[in-house]
């Protein structure tokens, strides 16, 4: 399956027929850093992404104050 | 996995509340996430104008949006920093989305009103840029208000930039900032806006979900100087924390204002004055503002 990640835009390949959460560990993502976009949904880290599909990671931190 | 109201299909999980929720369900948490925000600190009133400080991000553009929602009168302001194509590129979703509203924007150029833009202000001052830049931004939002007799500003902030500042400032014992982080500060003087931030319940994981879900188009890419700034760092070690203890950030910053904050603001006193040269508020003489732009002048 492919990884879209961002800040910089890039893209990875990584095994597919697992669910997000596990996808998460394997990038060492943490789940609450960022949305999972599939398509034009948000989906959950229990849900199962297949081989040939693709999802974008999308981090949510913006900022920077001090 | 499914959405605790309705048992559909959930797009979003929130482990600190245990619960999580398809697309309408969150829509209307987050809208009661945002009422309760506004109640509970009397931040405005049904019929008051609002000016919503933009910055083309996902929180301040969904500030508006769910303001616009709620039938709030707001007016946005943008304040052109002057940073490359990222501040051509926030400035027009900004514009884009008052557009597609109907609403009014304000711009500003803090170039214009500093006498250069931010890359330059941090070269000159040699503080971190964040640091320039975050003075300039308080000073242009309060000036906007009073010249339009707006009075009340709105920022996006979220909880995760709240509970980042508390950090920081409890790091250092900054005792003197503690009074000063609330959700809502009061007008203490003619001449200052109330200052409010509706969005401090809420996440900026939850504040990404809800303008993904409607479809805002917000820039995504981080400020250019943001990369390696404190407050950074300080949100990615509350995620970690937050990651192995659900409700984290969320009891840091609750309990900070509900428990702690009341003893530190009773320490606080201090006197207002206006700027001998712009009149607006400051607890000198001459504001920061002021000095800012003389360090500017002298070294552009």
């Amino acid at each position: 399956m492919k990884v879209i990640l961002r800040n910089p835009r890039r893209e990875v390949e990584v095994a597919g027929g697992r669910r997000v959460k596990d996808v998460l560990r394997e990038l060492d993502i943490i789940p609450e850093t960022v949305l999972v976009i599939r398509g034009d949904d948000l989906i959950t880290a229990d849900q199962v992404v297949r081989d040939d599909e693709t999802i974008e990671l999308r981090p949510v931190m913006s900022g920077g104050s001090a | 996995m499914k959405c605790t109201k309705c048992r559909g299909t959930a797009i979003l999980e929130l482990r600190r509340h245990n619960a999580a929720f398809c697309a309408p369900d969150f829509l209307a948490f987050f809208k009661n996430q945002v009422k309760e925000a506004i109640r509970k600190f009397r931040m405005f009133e049904r019929d008051e104008h609002v000016l919503v400080a933009v910055s083309g991000g996902k929180d301040s553009l969904a500030l508006w949006d769910v303001l616009i929602e709620e039938g709030y009168r707001t007016t946005g302001l943008y304040l052109d920093l002057g940073i490359f194509d990222y501040s051509v590129a926030s400035k027009a979703k900004c514009e884009t989305f008052a557009a597609a509203h109907g609403v009014p924007l304000l711009v500003v150029a803090v170039a214009d009103a500093v006498g250069a833009p931010v890359p330059v202000i941090k070269d000159v001052t040699r503080r971190p840029p964040c640091s320039g830049c975050g003075l300039s931004k308080r000073y242009l939002m309060n000036r906007a208000a009073l010249e339009h007799g707006i009075p009340v500003v709105a920022t996006g902030h979220n909880l995760d930039d709240e509970a980042a500042t508390l950090f920081g400032s409890v790091l250092h014992w900054q005792t003197d900032a503690l009074p000063r982080q609330s959700p809502a500060l009061p007008s203490t003087h003619a001449k200052l806006a109330r200052r409010v931030k509706p969005l401090y319940r809420l996440s900026e994981r939850e504040t990404a979900a809800y303008a993904f879900v409607r479809k805002i188009d917000y820039i995504v890419e981080e400020c250019p100087f943001a990369k390696g700034a404190t407050s950074i760092t300080h949100k990615e070690i509350l995620s970690r924390l937050e990651d192995v203890s659900p409700g984290a950030k969320h009891n840091f910053l609750f309990g900070f204002l509900e428990k702690a904050r009341p003893a530190f603001e009773r320490a606080e006193a201090v006197t207002l004055n206006e700027c001998v040269r712009c009149g607006q508020v400051t607890t000198g003489t001459l504001c920061a503002f002021c000095k800012l732009a003389d360090q500017v002048k002298r070294r552009a």
